[in-house]
C-alpha cells in the first residue's frame, strides 16, 4: 500500500471542505473495496478522509411518503430495517444476495454504489486496462470474458458494475443525494448517475472531485411483488454472471433491469413494456444492442432465462 | 540430537523473522524507488478497547485492524488468510458485529470495542462456541477456526436479531434458526480442510443451547 494522510471528518460539509482542491484524495467509510484496491495499488490515493463520523448513518420517512437512507448506513442495517423488507423488498433481497456477512456489517450505501468491477483484467495489473491505466488498451477484449459485460460496453472497456444493491436502487428509480464544497447540493436520479465507459471507461460516475453522497431517497413504495433473482458460479458468496431485479404487478405489468451484463444497472423503459409478452420479448428488446464476446454471447439466453423464471415465481 | 536450548527454533519464531524481512524491505522500497510524491505520514495515534483492555498504539496510517492485533499487539490467534476479504480468516467482533479486520484501517477504530478469539474465552474457561468446536472436532489444520468461531457466535446473534439472509423464505417474518441459515451466513468463511459439516454440527448444539 502507498503511503498516505488521514484525518476524520465530524460532518458532511467538513467532509467536502477538506477535500476540496486537493488531488488524489478519497473519502472512506466501510473501507471493503477501497482498502483493497489499495493493498493491489490500484487505487493510490495520498490522503484519506474518514467519513465514518459524519452521521450519515439513518433511514428516514421523507416528506412524499418514501426513505432517505444515510450514506453510512450498513448494508446489514439496510436489508434488515422493517421497512425495507415490507416496502421495498428487492432491495433488502439484493443486499443479502451480495458479498458476505462480514462485509454486508462495514460495506456502506453509498460505497456500494461506487463500488468497482471486479473484471480480472482490472485487478491484475500486469494486463492492459483502460479503466486502471487510460489508454493502456483492454486486455478483456479477446481475453477470457464470460463474467464480463455484453450491453452498454464500448471498445475500450467490457467491465461490468458489481453492486446488486444498485440494480434494485435502479428497478425503485432512487435518487442519489450529494454535497459539494461550495454547500450546493445534487439530487441525481440513480437512472443517470452512472456514465457509460465510450472512451473514457475511468469516469464511472457523474459525480464531481470533492462531491459526497450525503443519501439515497427511494420514493413511496409501489407494491407489487418484489423479486431479486442472481445467477452465479457458486450459491453464495459471488458476484453476478447475470441477475434479474424485478418488481412486478397483479395485472402482469412492471419494471426489471439486470446486473452481471453491463457497466451499470441494466434498464430499459420499452422492454418492460413487453413484459406482458414474456421474458422472451423483453429480454430481446433489453438486450437489443448487445455486443457479447465469444466467451459471454451465452449471457444473452441466461438472462432470458432467468427473467421467465422471475414471472414465473411472480405468478405462483 | 542437539538439545541445546540456543538450537530450539519454535515456528513462530521463524515467522516474526519472516515478518521482519518484510517490514524491512517495505521500509526501504519507497526510499529506493524515490517517488518525490509520496506524502510524509506521521504515526496517528489509536486508543481502543481489545477483549476489555483499553489499548493505545502510535500507528503507520496503513496498518490494518488485523495487522495492528497480531503485530503491535501480539494476539496472533486471529489469522491473515488472504487478506483481501475473501477468506474470512481474520473476522473479528467490532462493536457487537463480525467484521474481515484485514480490510479495515486500524486508524478508523478509535473508540471501538474489539472481540478476538482470545477474548472470547480462554483454555480453561472456553465460550460456549469454542468448546462445542472441540467437541464437534469443527477443524482440521485450524488455522481458520478463530475466524469460524467468531463468525459463527456472530451469526447466531445475527439470526435471533432477525437480520434476513440469502435463504431466508420470507424476509417479512421471524427468521428461522436453521442449518440452511447457518449454512449461507457462514459463507463469508472459507475452510481448506473442509470441516463444514462439523462446524455445522457444533453451531447447531450452541443455536440449541441458546434457543
Amino acid at each position: 500500500m502507498r503511503p498516505f494522510t488521514y484525518e476524520r471528518a465530524t460532518s458532511p460539509a467538513d467532509a467536502v471542505s477538506k477535500a476540496a482542491g486537493r488531488r488524489n484524495v478519497k473519502f472512506i467509510a466501510g473501507g471493503t473495496n477501497l482498502l483493497d484496491l489499495m493493498k493491489l495499488e490500484i487505487e493510490t490515493p495520498t490522503h484519506l478522509i474518514d467519513i465514518s463520523g459524519t452521521g450519515l448513518d439513518q433511514i428516514e420517512p421523507t416528506e412524499d411518503g418514501g426513505l432517505r437512507i444515510g450514506a453510512l448506513v450498513s448494508n446489514t442495517a439496510l436489508a434488515a430495517d422493517p421497512r425495507i423488507r415490507r416496502d421495498y423488498g428487492v432491495l433488502s433481497r439484493a443486499l443479502v444476495a451480495g458479498a458476505s456477512g462480514q462485509l454486508r456489517n462495514k460495506a456502506t450505501t453509498g460505497g456500494n454504489l461506487l463500488q468497482r468491477t471486479r473484471c480480472p483484467y482490472f485487478y491484475d495489473t500486469n494486463m492492459a486496462c483502460n479503466k486502471r491505466e487510460p489508454n493502456s488498451g483492454c486486455a478483456a477484449i479477446g481475453g477470457f470474458s464470460r463474467q464480463l459485460g455484453v450491453v452498454g460496453t464500448s471498445n475500450a472497456c467490457i467491465a461490468t458494475h458489481p453492486s446488486d444493491m444498485a440494480v434494485a436502487m435502479r428497478v425503485l428509480d432512487a435518487v442519489v443525494e450529494t454535497q459539494m464544497p461550495d454547500g450546493a447540493t445534487r439530487s441525481i436520479p440513480i437512472a443517470e448517475f452512472y456514465e457509460l465507459p465510450g472512451g473514457a471507461p475511468y469516469i464511472e460516475t457523474v459525480l464531481e472531485p470533492a462531491e459526497m453522497i450525503t443519501a439515497v431517497t427511494l420514493p413511496k413504495p409501489i407494491g407489487g411483488k418484489h423479486i431479486y433473482r442472481k445467477v452465479r458460479d457458486r450459491a453464495s458468496y459471488a458476484f453476478a454472471i447475470v441477475s434479474v431485479a424485478a418488481v412486478l404487478q397483479p395485472d402482469g405489468s412492471g419494471r426489471f433491469a439486470c446486473g452481471g451484463l453491463a457497466p451499470q444497472p441494466w434498464r430499459v423503459e420499452a422492454a418492460e413494456q413487453l413484459l406482458p409478452q414474456g421474458a422472451s420479448a423483453a429480454a430481446q428488446r433489453l438486450l437489443r444492442d448487445a455486443q457479447p464476446t465469444e466467451g459471454n454471447r451465452y449471457k444473452l439466453k441466461l438472462a432470458e432465462r432467468t427473467l421467465a423464471a422471475v414471472l414465473a415465481e411472480a405468478r405462483s | 540430537m542437539i538439545q541445546d536450548e540456543d538450537f530450539k527454533v519454535s515456528r513462530r519464531g521463524v515467522l516474526l523473522g519472516g515478518v521482519a524481512t518484510t517490514a524491512i524491505a517495505s521500509t526501504l522500497s519507497p526510499t529506493s524507488s524515490a517517488q518525490t510524491s509520496l506524502p510524509q505520514v506521521e504515526p496517528v495515534s489509536l486508543r481502543f478497547t481489545v477483549n476489555g483492555q483499553s489499548r493505545e498504539l502510535m500507528l503507520d496510517t496503513r496498518v490494518t485492524l488485523l495487522d495492528a492485533l497480531r503485530e503491535h499487539l501480539d494476539l496472533t490467534g486471529t489469522k491473515k488468510g488472504c487478506d483481501h476479504g475473501q477468506c474470512g480468516a481474520c473476522t473479528v467482533i467490532v462493536n457487537g458485529q463480525r467484521i474481515n479486520s484485514c480490510l479495515s484501517l486500524a486508524v478508523m477504530h478509535e473508540g471501538d470495542e474489539v472481540t478476538t478469539i482470545e477474548g472470547l474465552g480462554t483454555p480453561e474457561n472456553m465460550h460456549p462456541m469454542q468448546a462445542a468446536f472441540v467437541k464437534h472436532d469443527g477443524y482440521q489444520c485450524g488455522y481458520c477456526t478463530p475466524g469460524q468461531i467468531c463468525s459463527a457466535v456472530s451469526v447466531l446473534e445475527e439470526i435471533k436479531a432477525g437480520i434476513p439472509s440469502h435463504v431466508t423464505e420470507d424476509i417479512t417474518a421471524e427468521v428461522g434458526m436453521t442449518n440452511d441459515e447457518m449454512r449461507e451466513r457462514m459463507s463469508g468463511n472459507i475452510c481448506r480442510c473442509g470441516a463444514y459439516s462439523n462446524i455445522l454440527d457444533a453451531m447447531s448444539e450452541v443455536a440449541g443451547e441458546i434457543a
